[in-house]
């Protein structure tokens, strides 16, 4: 009895070491961690499979929605050694984190100066730890300033051609009785907020982000800190931001927008398509699409030019992959400028490569192809911290719910909670 | 198989409560059938060992740890220390607080609707009662993180229908923003939690129920006694161990409240739970070690609220048992 399970045992091993010989000399599987989309990266995966010929197939595996939980995700099998991690689709801000704690492959000098190629700065900036590449820029976002003309006319306003600052849309708001469309859910879109506010401002959220935990020096409790504060304290206070204002994430701010009061709003391009799309399927009127306007971020004071949130996705090689050289190539089949296109206007993410603005389709589906150049040219990253998690939540602990914001406590209540969490001596 | 069951039963019983008085000694049967109970019961023993004593105490040995996910080189030994960083922090004592808050008003609401609906229950013909109780039991058998979206999409401002069905109540209108503010935002966490857990409690009392002697009832009614007497001095007295186990099941698991928070505020306007809390530091934050502490933390509360039921209120799990 027992010789035969052993002997039964023996073949099954032998087999399986055989199946994994068979699979391993035809073509070695690299897979690719995407966020989810409308399906852009699982083309992109095929198409470079057969641009391969043979060398690598891409499988993609779907990484959760909210960009927290990818990082949750990619963190814990990364710190277990996770060497089925080949490509990873990255938010920009976990960047540093994951390169820090050495989860991502390097990439060779020639690699990095070939893919950085024609990319818009920001794009670099958030692909890069300690002066060294460490990921692969994919595609850049970054938000606008979306109108509707006809509410922007009634309060004499022109963005289109007269860079507008937030007092005169609180005030164009306030005239018209309408709402303004920000973002005030306690998440990441709130971080995205407050950060471009106080850059715009002339701030920095962060002093020194590459410190260790114990010496990080926030840069909150200044003018440009308080000017932030002040911004989202009108917005909260008057009522302006809606009723929904303290759970209103993008998509909130986007419907909210297209209803009877929506006014100006700052979002993400991809309203763009969405609205597009509403109007298709007959929940819109094109009435409303032609209303639609568009500008660069509103800046905080008058005459200074304002620094617009970046955001998108880098892919970062799986320290631990089997095929680091075999991904590295496959992300550079990725993110070619003909790649880039294409997953701009079938998914309505903007490149980060300016060649693929001259695409004649990317410039027909965006209009605005242009302006997300300009934008993304003037964006300012978040901060560039291993902390990052810390600093994003402990600033969406201290300036939410946005009615609670004062410029008085809530850079300093932020200051106080980031540095004491970050030294260890507070809970989060 | 039955028989052998129930004499292990019987004898782990009897060894067990040691109310029989002296020390007998067992005759070779009574030693044959227990060795036996504990060749049966050792294998859920041990799995049970594994399962959750392993967890624990790996637990306990992380949080005496700074370590972080991704940082761990700087791992590094701190005796108590993280628990000092959390029974001293506001955060903590909030999170308790809340935690406090919901599970008294959830279990105390649960407890009398779960008797009302246990009575309806009891009281139902023969024929519609097997309907009845599994119409009641619906919510229970959805799942947790399901219908915790299905009350946020209710009352979520831009897609709900809450807000446009009961506008007509004094407070509630179309601009209702019920996860904005803290009370509403609790509201609407406890009704859920309510709505989709009664049908337990009243399963467990309704068991209990069935065990207070018909004799005893008619000799109240002979005696006169109203409807309202033989509740309080009949029925209930008589089901005591029931409720009372029906209440520790309950306070034990609306203590550990994650679902409900998780999927509607994510702990917005002060609405973090204790459980939310040990995962925002374990999962989110990826401190090992300080998400350890809080954890360790939220069991030692449970084996508070368990020692307090089984002392205090004098439950006797051992009469409970069995029962139904």
């Amino acid at each position: 009895m027992r010789r035969r399970t052993v002997s039964v045992a023996a073949a099954t091993v032998l087999l399986t070491a055989l199946a994994a010989c068979g699979s391993d000399e035809t073509t070695p599987t690299l897979t690719w961690y995407i966020n989810p989309d409308n399906g852009g990266q699982v083309e992109l995966a095929r198409r470079c499979t057969e641009a391969a010929d043979g060398a690598y197939r891409i499988e993609t595996s779907l990484l959760p929605r909210e960009a927290s939980a990818q990082r949750e995700q990619l963190a814990r099998r990364l710190a277990a050694n996770d060497s089925s991690i080949d490509i990873i689709s990255l938010d920009p801000p976990f960047i540093p984190e994951l390169a820090e704690a050495g989860f991502l492959a390097e990439i060779p000098d020639d690699v990095a100066e070939a893919v950085t190629e024609n990319v818009v700065q920001g794009a670099i900036d958030g692909a890069t730890w300690r002066d060294q590449l460490v990921a692969v820029p994919f595609w850049a976002n970054t938000q606008l300033l979306w109108y509707r003309k006809s509410v922007a006319q009634a309060a004499g306003l022109d963005p289109e051609n007269e860079p507008v600052t937030w007092e005169q849309l609180i005030a164009a708001a306030q005239s018209q009785d309408k709402y303004l469309g920000v973002q005030g859910i306690r998440a990441e879109a709130l971080t995205v907020w407050i950060n471009a506010l106080v850059a715009s401002a002339g701030g920095e959220i962060l002093d020194n982000p590459e410190a260790p935990a114990d010496q990080v020096q926030l840069g909150l409790e200044s003018d440009a800190g308080q000017a932030a504060a002040q911004i989202i304290e009108d917005i909260a206070r008057n009522g302006l931001g809606g009723p929904g204002l303290a759970n209103q994430d993008e998509n909130g701010a986007m419907l909210q927008f297209q209803g009877d009061r929506g006014s100006f709003m700052v979002n993400w391009p991809f309203v763009w398509a969405a609205t597009l799309a509403g109007v298709e399927a007959g929940n819109l009127d094109q009435s409303l699409v032609d209303d639609i306007g568009w500008a660069l971020y509103p800046a905080v004071a008058e005459g200074e030019e304002s620094r617009p949130p970046y955001g998108g996705i880098s892919l970062g090689i799986g320290a631990f992959s089997e095929h680091t050289d075999l991904a590295i190539e496959a992300a550079q089949c990725i993110v070619t400028p003909e790649n880039q296109a294409y997953y701009m206007v079938t998914n309505g993410n903007p490149a980060s490569n300016t060649e693929a603005y001259d695409d004649p389709e990317v410039q027909e589906t965006f209009p605005m192809a242009d302006l997300i150049r300009e934008s993304l040219e003037a964006a300012a990253p978040r901060p560039q911290t291993p902390y990052y998690n810390e600093v994003s939540t402990g600033l969406q602990n201290t300036w939410h719910p946005p009615s609670s914001v004062t410029p008085d406590s809530s850079p300093e209540d932020a200051t106080t909670l980031i540095t004491e969490v970050l030294k260890g001596e507070r809970l989060l | 198989m039955s028989t052998t069951q129930a004499a292990a039963g019987e004898v782990s019983g009897a060894a067990g409560d040691g109310r029989d008085g002296g020390r007998v000694p067992l005759s070779d049967r009574a030693r044959a059938e227990r060795r036996l109970g504990w060749w049966l019961a050792g294998p859920a023993f041990v799995v049970m060992l594994l399962v959750t004593a392993y967890p624990i105490l790996q637990a306990f040995y992380e949080s005496l740890f700074k370590y972080r996910l991704t940082d761990p080189d700087a791992r590094e030994f701190t005796w108590l220390n993280n628990y000092v960083v959390v029974l001293s922090d506001s955060i903590w004592w909030r999170a308790v607080g809340v935690t406090v808050l919901i599970t008294v008003i959830t279990v105390a609401v649960e407890a009398v609707l779960g008797f009302a609906l246990a009575l309806v229950m009891h009281r139902a013909l023969t024929t519609l009662r097997p309907i009845l109780r599994t119409a009641i039991l619906i919510p229970y058998a959805i799942i947790t993180v399901v219908s915790a979206f299905a009350w946020f999409y209710a009352f979520s401002i831009d897609s709900g229908f809450v807000n446009s069905w009961f506008n007509w109540l004094p407070g509630i209108s179309e601009d209702t923003n019920w996860f904005g503010e803290f009370g509403t935002s609790v509201f609407v966490i406890i009704a859920s939690e309510i709505w989709k857990t009664t049908p337990f409690i009243s399963l467990l009392l309704l068991a209990g129920l069935a065990q207070v002697p018909e004799d005893l009832q008619e000799a109240a009614k002979v005696d006169g006694a109203t409807w309202w007497q033989r509740l309080y001095k009949v029925t209930i007295p008589n089901m005591k161990a029931a409720i009372m186990v029906a209440l520790l099941f309950r306070t034990l698991d609306a203590f550990r409240i994650f679902d409900n928070v998780f999927i509607m505020t994510q702990g917005a306007n002060n609405t973090e739970v204790v459980s939310f809390l040990a995962y925002r530091q374990t999962i989110s934050r990826l401190e090992i070690g300080l998400g350890s502490a809080v954890s360790v933390l939220l069991f030692l509360c449970v084996v508070l609220i368990s020692f307090l039921f089984i002392k205090l209120f004098k439950v006797d799990l051992a009469s409970a048992r069995g029962e139904r």
